[in-house]
C-alpha cells in the first residue's frame, strides 16, 4: 500500500491543476485552466499582464477559490482553502514584494510564527539560529543568522525567504517575478538556486517577463493568454520567438481612428529624465501636439515613476523638458500645474482622488484659489465649473455633492479628469486610464483622450492593456526596465513588435531613443 | 451637523439636570465664571481642532501656556517691558514654536507625537529654569492696569474671554469652512497624497496648523496668567493640551484627521466646562473629576461610532441598487 503510494507520487505529476476558472465581476480571470508539475520539475509560467499568471497562483497558494476545477497533489484530490492550507501541503510562495520583517534577525525570519519553545515557553534562540543555518547552507548562503533582515541586500532577503519555505518542508515553491529587482549576478545566482533546489527534489513555478532567464533554468513552459492555455514549450524548444509567439498570437480588431488633428512634432521634448526608481537609466523622447503617444511595458518598466517625475513629484527625479519651445524647470507638482502638464495617476483612490469628499470638492481642488476672492471661496463659481464638467464628462452621480467614495469606478475616472479638463491642459498624462473600468465608460474615456487630442494637448498614455494601446495610440513608445526600448509609428505597432521590446528585445521598424536623442 | 447636533443635545441636557438638581448652577456668577473658563479653554481648543483636521497632534500646549504665563510676568514685573510689547512676545513666542513643529513634521518627516511631546517636556523645562523654578504673579498690575482689564475686564456683561472666543471662533469659522485654506487642509487630512498630486503645498498647509494652535494658545494663555494671577511654571497649564483634544474629539474631529467643525470643538469645550461645574455642584468627590470627563469623552465617542456604523452598514446594502442605477 505504502509502495504503491510512494511509486505513484515518483512517476506521476507533483500536482494537477484541472480545468481550473475563476471570474470576477466582468471579467473571467481563468478559463478552463490545466496546469501539472512534476516532480523535480522546473516550469515556467509566461504570459502578458492580466494572462491569468497571478490569479492561478493566488488559488493554488489559497488566497483565491476557484469557481471550477480540480486540484491534484501527489495523486490525491485536494481544496486549500487558505494561506496555512497551502503551507501544510508543501506549498510555499515567493511573493515579488517579499513578505520578510526587516526588524527580525534571518533566524527569526525563518521561523517567524512557528518558533520553538524552551521550557519556560520562551524562543529557544539556540535551536532556531542552528536550524536556520541548516536551511541557509543547502541553498548557499553564508550570513550570520543574527543580521537584522533589512541590512542585507534584497537577493539575501529573497534567499532567506526561500530558507523559510525550505524550514516547512515545501515540496513547490512559486517564485513571481523573484528576479525583478536583482543585479545580473544576483540573477544568475539565483538561477543556480532553483537548479540546486531541483536536484534537491523540490519543484519550482517560476513566473518572469525576463524569457532570456528561462533557457537556464525551465524544464517547461506554459503560456497563459487571455486566461487560458495558450501552448507549452518543452525544454529544447524554449526559444525567445515561440515564447512571444504563443504570449501573443491573438486576432486584435483594429478599432483605431486616425486623429484629423494637425501634427506639430517636437512640441513636447524629454531629454534625458532621471526617476529615483532608474537613476542610472533615462529616457528621451519626443512627443507631438495632436497625437495619443501610447506607453507600453510590462509592469516594472519604469513607466509610471517616468510620468512622476514630468509633474514633480518625484524629488529625486530629474528631466530636461521643452514644451513649445520653452525649457522647462518642474520641480514640483505646482511647477508642472502652472505649465498646463497634467497626470491622470494610476491609483485613482489613493493618488487621484480624496475619495470622502464631495464630487464638486474633487473637481475643483486643484484650482480653488482660482475662484478664490481675498482668499475666500466662491461658491457659485465653484459649483458651476463643478456642474460644467460634470456635464460635459457625463458623470452619472445624482448631484455634484454626492461623496466620491460612492461612484463606480468609471465615474471615479471621469471626476479626476474633470479635475484638469477645465485648466486648459498642454500635456495630459494618464496612467492606466481605464483600469478596472467596464466597456462603456472606456469608450466614453477613449473618446475624450480622443478629443483633448485634436483640441492640441499632448496626450501620454500608459497602458499595460495590449488591445488599448494598439486601438488608441498614434504612436507607441515601449519601456523596459527603464529604458524605452523603442517607439513604434502607427504601421509597425503590432501586438508581436510591442512585446519583443517590452521584453528588451530590438525591433527593426522600431526607431530608438539613441537616434531621437541624436536629432 | 448631525455631530454637533448630538454633543449639543447631550450639552442641554446635563445643563438641564444641573440646573434642576442645583439651581445654584444659573446663578449669574456661576454662568459668568463659566462663560470665563469656556472663553479660555476653546479658544485654544480651536487651534487644536485644526491640528487634527490636519491629521496631526499637538501635546505641548500646556507647557506653552506655562512659558507664556512666566516670560509674561517676568516681561511685565521683572523687565518692566511696555505691556504691549510684551503681549506681542507671548504671541510670536507660540507662534515661532509652533512653526518649527511644522517644519520638523513636514520637512524631516518626524512624526507629530513624537515632535510635540518633546515639546512638551522642553517647554515645562524651560519655563521653570526661567523663573527659577518661583511662582510668578502680576501683582496688583501696576503699570499695565489696561492690559490686566483687558484680559479680565467685561464687554456687555459678558466676560472678555467669552467673548474673544466668540470673535476667534467666528473668524476661524470662515477660515475652515470658506476660505480656500480651510479647504487644502480638510483635503489634506483626508488624503495627504491626491491632495499633493492636485499641486497642492501640503507641507505649507499642515504647518499652518501647528503655526495657528500656537497664536491660539498664546491668546489662552494671556488670558489664563491673568486669570490665575500668578503662575506657577512646574504646575500651571498642566494636561490642558488633553482638555483640548478632548474637546476636539467630543467635537467631532477624528485623529485620522480630515473631519471636525469649529461649532463641534466650542459644544465640546463647553461641555467638559459643564461637567466640571457639575462635579463641582452636585457635591461629587472632585476627586472623580477626571474619571467623569474620561468616562463622558469615551461614551460620547463610542456612541458616535455606533451610529456612524450602522449608517455604514445600511449604505452597504444600498450603494450595490445605487451604483447600477449610476452605471
Amino acid at each position: 500500500m505504502e509502495d504503491t503510494e510512494q511509486r505513484g507520487a515518483a512517476n506521476g505529476p507533483l500536482l494537477e491543476m484541472r480545468g481550473i476558472s475563476k471570474r470576477f465581476p466582468g471579467v473571467v480571470a481563468l478559463d478552463d485552466v490545466n496546469l501539472s508539475v512534476s516532480p523535480r520539475e522546473v516550469v515556467a509560467l509566461v504570459g502578458e499582464n492580466g494572462a491569468g499568471k497571478s490569479t492561478l497562483m493566488k488559488i493554488l497558494g489559497g488566497v483565491y477559490q476557484p469557481d471550477a476545477g480540480e486540484i491534484w497533489l501527489n495523486g490525491e484530490q485536494t481544496s486549500i482553502h487558505g494561506v496555512s492550507d497551502a503551507m501544510r501541503l508543501g506549498i510555499a510562495f515567493i511573493h515579488q514584494e517579499l513578505n520578510v520583517l526587516g526588524n527580525l534577525d534571518v533566524a527569526g525570519n525563518v521561523f517567524l510564527g512557528r518558533e520553538p519553545r524552551t521550557a519556560l515557553g520562551l524562543v529557544d534562540r539556540k535551536r532556531i539560529h542552528a536550524d536556520a543555518r541548516v536551511h541557509l547552507r543547502r541553498l548557499g548562503v553564508d550570513v550570520p543568522t543574527s543580521t537584522r533582515l533589512d541590512r542585507l541586500p534584497i537577493a539575501q532577503q529573497q534567499l532567506v525567504e526561500i530558507a523559510k519555505a525550505l524550514s516547512l518542508n515545501a515540496r513547490l515553491i512559486i517564485m513571481d517575478e523573484p528576479t525583478s529587482s536583482l543585479t545580473l549576478p544576483e540573477t544568475d545566482r539565483l538561477l543556480s538556486v532553483v537548479n540546486d533546489l531541483r536536484n534537491q527534489g523540490v519543484s519550482v513555478i517560476y513566473i518572469s517577463h525576463r524569457l532570456g532567464e528561462l533557457t537556464q533554468c525551465a524544464d517547461r513552459v506554459v503560456v497563459l493568454r487571455d486566461g487560458k492555455n495558450a501552448g507549452e514549450l518543452a525544454k529544447n524548444e524554449i526559444e525567445h520567438d515561440r515564447i512571444v509567439t504563443l504570449m501573443v498570437g491573438r486576432e486584435i480588431k483594429n478599432f483605431y481612428v486616425a486623429s484629423r488633428a494637425a501634427r506639430t512634432p517636437g512640441f513636447l521634448k524629454i531629454r534625458e529624465l532621471r526617476s529615483s526608481r532608474y537613476p542610472g537609466k533615462c529616457v528621451s523622447f519626443d512627443a507631438a501636439q495632436g497625437e495619443i503617444l501610447g506607453v507600453a511595458g510590462l509592469v516594472g518598466a519604469g513607466r509610471s515613476e517616468m510620468a512622476k517625475v514630468l509633474v514633480g513629484l518625484d524629488p529625486y527625479g530629474s528631466a530636461q523638458v521643452t514644451l513649445d519651445g520653452n525649457a522647462l524647470s518642474i520641480r514640483t507638482p505646482d511647477d508642472a500645474i502652472e505649465n498646463g502638464i497634467y497626470l491622470v495617476p494610476e491609483d485613482r483612490r489613493v493618488e487621484g482622488l480624496v475619495v470622502g469628499m464631495s464630487v464638486c470638492e474633487n473637481i475643483t481642488l486643484p484650482r480653488v484659489s482660482r475662484f478664490a476672492r481675498f482668499g475666500l471661496l466662491q461658491r457659485e463659481a465653484e459649483r458651476r465649473c463643478a456642474d460644467e464638467q460634470i456635464t460635459t464628462l457625463n458623470v452619472r452621480t445624482p448631484n455634484r455633492e454626492v461623496l466620491v467614495a460612492n461612484l463606480s469606478g468609471g465615474n471615479q475616472q471621469k471626476v479626476v479628469l474633470g479635475k484638469w479638463l477645465a485648466m486648459n491642459p498642454r500635456v495630459m498624462i494618464l496612467d492606466e486610464p481605464t483600469r478596472g473600468i467596464d466597456v462603456g465608460a472606456k469608450a466614453e474615456i477613449y473618446r475624450l483622450m480622443r478629443g483633448l487630442a485634436e483640441r492640441g494637448t499632448v496626450v501620454i498614455m500608459i497602458s499595460s492593456d495590449m488591445e488599448e494601446v494598439l486601438h488608441i495610440s498614434d504612436r507607441v513608445a515601449v519601456m523596459h526596465e527603464g529604458e524605452i526600448t523603442g517607439l513604434l509609428e502607427r504601421d509597425d505597432c503590432s501586438e508581436e513588435n510591442i512585446m519583443q521590446l517590452a521584453v528588451g528585445r530590438r525591433v527593426a521598424v522600431a526607431s530608438t531613443p539613441e537616434r531621437v536623442t541624436a536629432e | 451637523m448631525k455631530k454637533e447636533a448630538g454633543i449639543a443635545a447631550l450639552l442641554f441636557v446635563l445643563c438641564t439636570v444641573t440646573a434642576i438638581l442645583n439651581p445654584k448652577f444659573l446663578s449669574p456668577v456661576n454662568l459668568t465664571n463659566m462663560a470665563n473658563v469656556i472663553g479660555m479653554f476653546g479658544i485654544f481648543s480651536i487651534g487644536l481642532g485644526f491640528v487634527i483636521i490636519s491629521g496631526g497632534i499637538d501635546l505641548s500646549v500646556g507647557s506653552m501656556f506655562a512659558l507664556c504665563g512666566v516670560l509674561l510676568a517676568m516681561a511685565l514685573r521683572e523687565w518692566n517691558w511696555p505691556w504691549p510689547l510684551a503681549a506681542l512676545m507671548v504671541l510670536l513666542v507660540p507662534m515661532g514654536l509652533g512653526w518649527i513643529h511644522g517644519m520638523l513634521i513636514t520637512r524631516m518627516g518626524m512624526q507629530p507625537f513624537i515632535v510635540t511631546l518633546c515639546g512638551l517636556l522642553l517647554y515645562r523645562g524651560i519655563a521653570r529654569f526661567v523663573a527659577n523654578d518661583t511662582t510668578k504673579g502680576f501683582g496688583n498690575a501696576e503699570g499695565f492696569e489696561t492690559f490686566a482689564n483687558l484680559a479680565r475686564g467685561k464687554f456687555l456683561g459678558l466676560p472678555m474671554p467669552f467673548v474673544l472666543l466668540i470673535i476667534i471662533s467666528a473668524v476661524m469659522w470662515v477660515v475652515l469652512h470658506r476660505s480656500v485654506y480651510g479647504r487644502h487642509l480638510y483635503a489634506v487630512g483626508r488624503n495627504e497624497e491626491a491632495t499633493r498630486f492636485s499641486g497642492i503645498n501640503t507641507r505649507f498647509v499642515v504647518t499652518i496648523t501647528y503655526v495657528l494652535a500656537g497664536l491660539l494658545a498664546g491668546i489662552s494663555g494671556v488670558l489664563l496668567a491673568f486669570y490665575t494671577n500668578s503662575v506657577s511654571p512646574s504646575t500651571h497649564g498642566s494636561f490642558y493640551e488633553l482638555y483640548g483634544i478632548a474637546a476636539a474629539v467630543l467635537g467631532g474631529c477624528s485623529l485620522r484627521g480630515g473631519e471636525g467643525s469649529i461649532l463641534g470643538v466650542v459644544i465640546g469645550t463647553a461641555l467638559l466646562q459643564v461637567l466640571q461645574n457639575l462635579v463641582n455642584l452636585l457635591g461629587i468627590p472632585s476627586s472623580l473629576n477626571f474619571a467623569v470627563m474620561g468616562a463622558v469623552v469615551l461614551f460620547g465617542v463610542l456612541a458616535d461610532q455606533i451610529v456612524q456604523r450602522r449608517t455604514e452598514r445600511r449604505q452597504l446594502r444600498s450603494p450595490a441598487a445605487a451604483a447600477t442605477k449610476t452605471e
